[in-house]
């Protein structure tokens, strides 16, 4: 993976892409192909793309991530009130005030490294959370969060004539509602594009010089890398990954709220990486989805579905199960997450894609064992 | 959310309106304010830099101990309760009956006290508790992780944090459990009168043991580190845990003693807690970031910095929520305390009093 070519590359982006825009296809199975939880999918997965980018690569543990994702979802509704129901604007506005707050967070809390860089992320995040609830409720909307009216201005809509006449008028792309299906594909291509984005800097010298402050950063000093602006920059790129993935929150929901922000949910996207794989290019989508997928599902099932999903088993064997089983659906499914991450981390640290390498590099020589047998069969009755 | 139960909690158990000019029973009375809040930072910045300094762990489960501890309490509270059901002879036209606890039926008035004592009778059973909940943790889990990257451990005890919190909700409910403190200190301590202040410095009785208690287990702590052979030799290994192990010590099984220990401040410090907080499974992570800030202000490793790092961010906060602060610099309350930490953090990161390089790569 790490030094493939451009064929190899393309190929990668191409299964990726595939694998994405048939989701609704290949998820259905598993009942998951509805639109809200695919472009969920989706938009936690250009947030842990990001967020890899930052922890992945230079292993700076940033604790306060959410704060991004939440002030993207305020700018980009704020453009959707003030400008136009569009959603480019309001994307475009989203990544640039990220990137403008990412730059002056970084310029401070780079300055440390290790726990002190976490905890100073996890501060800053903090500080705004709570100023969110507080001070900045004209500009927040406080605990009801911040949702459109019917009054807003949206200077550009009224300049072209496009006036609501009632209701509130839905977000769209040049009129293109973006809601259901629509809003899933949009989000999905802007995750290809994020997802090569993302392997164009896993490839790049800039990408191996981010690397290399990983594995030793005072040997890069010692090699006449300053290696700040490095870290700066791809600590603003992480942070407009997550201002875009805000954006598309508020695209496909126009509603932010400051519980976005909460270090909670910093702490959910850490999960995500952690469990698809640190480091790896597909790792961080494969968490967001399997977490998303986990939040969905296992929260909606209740004590009625699980004694039919234990149908098939003997009257008592089936109470007991479903017993057992209890805790961890329904309320509970957190208990099942923070579980199976304790796990993750002592077991398996590579993560999920880490396992499957494994699985692979096991199975390969029984296969080509298998192979080789096969071969010499045909041999003998060839001769 | 969570954090906004605590907010509006400590509404209630405000002290009194008062709210006179800038004079010093105004200062005074903001200082025993934020002692109470004080004294519970500094004793769960204590045990983490008890287990910082001897494991070097960033044990983000120490908060989930806090909870722990508050949540013993409730069960201790809820098992002296255990209620029969017993005619309502008071009810004479048709049968009722109403719920007295097994206690007072056996006992009377002697039952009544001790459930109303329920809070300082939980500490009996929250020692052993903790200490057996903290040597579990240390044996089973983090003892795997010390040769672990800090992120890596970082992520392990924030899961195990998750798990001890939800285990909590699924069999206490979500919702905050009030338990009252003994009737005896259910009302305030008239401080203001007896150092010759204003009558109106009235200060709630059970906040003020608070107080008390704390010092009395942060002094336990530095006396059993200090006076004992077992604290010294604990001491020894923060400075240098691999010469104390050549010394023929056996180092690790020393540090897992106080990592229980520890456990036991936390959990001591959220069961003493319950009655000016209601409890919920959410408290200790809303503890727990507090008292991270307050452990980087204090020096990562320093057990002094970390009780007065403490006491001082308690007691600043409560400056900061005072009207007249508050009115020239809106919402300064709400983050005081970080921006202090990344003052500090940026200016002087070994913090108010620890050892230069630790933790500084």
């Amino acid at each position: 993976m790490e030094n493939g070519s451009a064929t190899k590359d393309f190929i990668t982006l191409l299964v990726f892409a595939v694998a994405i825009l048939t989701m609704p296809i290949w998820m259905a199975p598993i009942g998951a192909n509805y639109p809200d939880l695919l472009q969920r999918f989706a938009i936690y997965g250009i947030f842990a793309i990001g967020f890899n980018l930052l922890f992945g690569l230079t292993g700076y543990l940033s604790f306060g991530h959410a704060a991004f994702l939440g002030v993207g979802s305020y700018t980009a509704v704020w453009s959707f009130k003030l400008l136009s129901m569009n959603i480019l604007p309001a994307l475009l506005f989203s990544v640039l005030f990220t990137g403008l707050l990412a730059a002056v967070i970084g310029f401070v809390s780079l300055r440390r490294s290790g726990i002190y860089f976490a905890i100073l992320t996890l501060a800053i995040a903090q500080m705004s959370y709570n100023l969110a609830y507080s001070v900045l409720t004209p500009i927040t909307n406080g605990e009801t969060g911040l949702q459109l009216r019917n009054y807003d201005v949206r200077i550009i809509d009224n300049l072209f004539g496009k006036v609501a006449t009632e209701g509130i008028p839905s977000t769209n792309l040049f009129g293109i509602t973006m809601s259901g299906y629509s809003g899933f594909y949009f989000s999905a291509v802007v995750l290809i594009l994020c997802f090569w984005i993302s392997l164009r800097i896993f490839r790049s010298p800039f990408g191996i010089t981010l690397r290399g402050i990983k594995s030793n950063q005072k040997r890069m000093g010692y090699t006449g890398f300053n290696t700040r602006p490095y870290l700066l920059a791809v600590f603003i790129i992480s942070g407009m990954y997550a201002g875009l993935a805000g954006g598309l929150l508020a695209v496909t929901d126009p509603l932010a709220g400051a519980e976005r922000m909460e270090w909670t949910a910093s702490g959910e996207v850490v999960l995500m990486t952690i469990l698809g794989g640190l480091g790896t290019l597909s790792g961080p989508m494969i968490g967001a989805v399997v977490i998303k997928y986990f939040e969905n599902i296992f929260s909606s099932i209740g004590d009625q579905r699980l004694l039919e999903i234990f149908s098939w088993a003997p009257d008592g064997l089936q109470h007991a199960l479903a017993y057992v089983v209890s805790p961890f659906v329904g309320n509970g499914w957190q208990l099942t997450l923070g579980l199976l991450f304790v796990v993750i981390i002592i077991f398996l640290p590579g993560g999920l894609v880490s396992g499957f390498k494994r699985i692979f590099t096991k199975l390969k020589p029984i296969a080509k064992g298998v192979a080789k047998k096969e071969g010499a069969d045909t041999g003998e009755a060839g001769t | 959310m969570a954090a906004f139960q605590g907010r509006s909690c400590e509404c209630t158990y405000s002290l009194i309106h008062y709210s006179p000019g800038l004079d010093v029973d105004a200062i005074f009375l903001q200082i025993i304010n934020g002692l109470d809040k004080g004294a519970a930072y500094a004793l769960i910045a204590l045990g983490l830099t008890l287990v910082f300094g001897t494991l070097g762990v960033v044990n983000f489960a120490h908060g989930a101990l806090f909870m722990l501890g508050a949540f013993t309490t409730v069960s201790t509270q809820a098992l002296l309760t255990m209620s029969m059901k017993i005619r309502d002879t008071s009810i004479t036209f048709f049968e009722a009956y109403k719920e007295v606890p097994y206690l007072q039926v056996w006992w009377g008035d002697t039952g009544k006290a001790i459930i109303d004592y329920a809070v300082p009778i939980s500490l009996l059973l929250v020692i052993p508790v903790m200490l057996l909940i903290g040597l579990l943790m240390e044996r089973g889990l983090i003892r795997h992780f010390y040769k672990r990257i800090p992120a890596d451990q970082i992520l392990m005890t924030f899961g195990l944090a998750i798990v001890l919190q939800e285990i909590i909700k699924a069999n206490f409910g979500a919702n905050p459990i009030p338990v009252p403190a003994p009737e005896i200190v259910a009302g305030s301590a008239q401080i203001g009168s007896w150092l010759g202040m204003s009558d109106a410095i009235v200060y709630p009785w059970w906040r003020l043991i608070y107080f008390l208690f704390s010092l009395l287990v942060i002094g336990a702590v530095f006396a059993f580190l200090q006076l004992t052979t077992f604290g010294m030799v604990v001491r020894a290994g923060m400075h240098n845990r691999e010469m104390v192990g050549l010394l023929g010590i056996n180092i690790e099984r020393k540090f897992t003693i106080v990592f229980g220990l520890g456990a036991v401040v936390a959990g001591l410090a959220g069961a003493m807690y319950t009655p000016i907080l209601p409890p919920d499974y959410n408290m200790g992570m809303n503890f727990l970031v507090l008292s991270f800030v307050v452990v980087v202000v204090g020096g990562m490793g320093s057990l002094g910095g970390a009780v007065i790092a403490g006491f001082l961010l308690g007691i600043l906060q409560s400056f900061a929520s005072m009207n007249q602060v508050n009115s020239i610099i809106p919402g300064i309350d709400q983050i005081i305390i970080y921006l202090v930490a990344i003052l500090i953090i940026l200016v002087r990161p070994r913090g108010l009093m620890g050892r230069e390089g630790v933790m500084e790569d």
